[in-house]
């Protein structure tokens, strides 16, 4: 009993002097300007305005790019570990949940739309638009586990992803157009952004309530 | 503006203080299920040090708060991964732990 | 902003930062798992509440929205499977 109780001291030890390291190191980070004001001169060119949203999709799309990447990446992984494992979850019976369900969705449809269309202004955006949508979703799987919507796969792979092709099609039109790859022309920077944004927020929403039913939808059968 | 400096300061000390509880747990904790909350409080950490250092006593830097809502989805997509693959251990395993010698609690 | 306010809102970050961190190494114990699962939603909206304190209020809306609500939902998931590997129920793995 010994050993582990050493062990337990030890890394309680390490974790401890790594705290104290990191403290000392932060209170001791030098005064800085980051990089606001060279965002704030260009945000007549950015097409949007709120900087934020500008910095994600106009100045450093390439990362925004990647991260749609990353959702159907992670997709791609839960669905190549096996066929979806029922949702633990009984569906409930009476008319409340349904009733609620009916008027709530349409209202996070709404939301999340309203979300994406004034993050170009303001405080908003495709991520937490998209994330609304997502939750919408996964409320209408847990209300109904055994009954699932039957989508056709193709349909289903392609709105997953809507967003990276979206977002690789703008891209790819700043190139041709001379704007370097993921560069807007500054005339038409807003609809595409919306329009990436909408895209975006579509397939981010899907994404995440297919993650939540971790694995090969049902009436997805490749080898069967 | 003696406040502005401390409430940064008490920010930071949060953030690190975080990191260091979610490395401890990631060692410690033998179940795979508080692995992956351990990882995701070390990222909470990470990003409360970004958006500290972001806000400052004027002018705020946007570029980190993209930084951190491109962090949040990957986050969210990693712990997902990370779950189902743990599930897949449990069910080759018979447990959600690692098979070593673990330290038990 | 007056002294006064400014005493007020440094109250309120102390609080909000002690409650962080007790609530972390609350669920970090580890003890019992949907208590944990639970305390990480929980800490997840305290810390939309402190992106809001850090002048975020974008990072909060994620926050509150991917971290605390749709990860809550993955944990919850993943944990009601291990539940039922656990219980029996389930003999063969779908794959």
């Amino acid at each position: 009993m010994s050993r582990p109780r050493l062990s337990h001291v030890l890394t309680s030890l390490l974790a401890g002097a790594l705290g104290v390291a990191l403290v000392l190191i932060l209170l001791e980070l030098p005064a800085h300007s980051g990089l606001a004001e060279p965002v704030t001169e260009a945000m007549d060119r950015s097409g949007v305005g709120h900087e934020v949203t500008a910095v994600l999709l106009n100045f450093r799309g390439y990362d925004t790019f990647l991260e749609l990447a990353v959702l159907l990446l992670a997709v791609w992984v839960a669905w190549s570990l096996g066929r979806q494992d029922p949702v633990p979850a009984r569906s409930v019976r009476g008319p409340v949940l349904r009733g609620t369900l009916r008027h709530l969705v349409p209202v996070a449809v709404l939301t999340g739309g309203y979300l994406v269309w004034v993050g170009a202004s303001t405080t908003g955006g495709a991520f937490q638009g998209g994330a609304v949508l997502g939750a919408a979703g996964v409320m209408l799987v847990l209300a109904r586990p055994r009954s699932l919507p039957r989508v056709p796969r193709l349909g289903l792979r392609f709105v997953v992803a809507l967003g990276v092709l979206v977002f690789l099609a703008s891209g790819v039109g700043g190139l041709l157009g001379g704007h370097g790859f993921m560069g807007y022309h500054p005339d038409w920077a807003y609809a595409l952004i919306v329009a990436v944004e909408l895209a975006a927020a579509v397939s981010i929403g899907l994404g995440l309530v297919l993650l939540f039913l971790g694995g090969r939808v049902q009436g997805d059968d490749d080898d069967h | 503006m003696i406040t502005e400096n401390l409430v940064g300061e008490i920010y930071l000390v949060c953030g690190a203080l975080l990191f260091v509880l979610g490395v401890h747990a990631l060692v410690v904790r033998p179940h795979l299920l508080v692995k992956v909350l351990a990882v995701n409080i070390m990222g909470s950490g990470v990003f409360m040090v970004l958006l500290t250092a972001a806000s400052g006593p004027d002018l705020i830097d946007p570029v980190p708060h993209a930084l951190v809502i491109t962090g949040i989805v990957v986050a969210v997509c990693a712990s997902a991964v990370a779950l189902a693959l743990m599930l897949k251990v449990r069910a080759a395993t018979g447990q959600a732990r690692l098979p070593s010698e673990a330290p038990e609690d | 902003m007056s002294p006064w306010q400014a005493g007020l809102l440094l109250a309120f970050d102390l609080t909000l930062v002690l409650t962080l961190l007790g609530v972390a190494w609350q669920l970090l114990r580890g003890v019992n798992l949907f208590r944990s699962v639970v305390l990480f939603i929980a800490f997840g909206l305290l810390l939309s509440l402190a992106w809001v304190r850090l002048q975020a209020p974008d990072v909060a809306l994620a926050e509150a929205a991917i971290g605390a609500g749709v990860t809550g939902a993955l944990l919850l998931v993943a944990l009601g499977r291990l539940r039922r590997m656990a219980s029996g129920r389930h003999g063969g793995e779908g794959s």
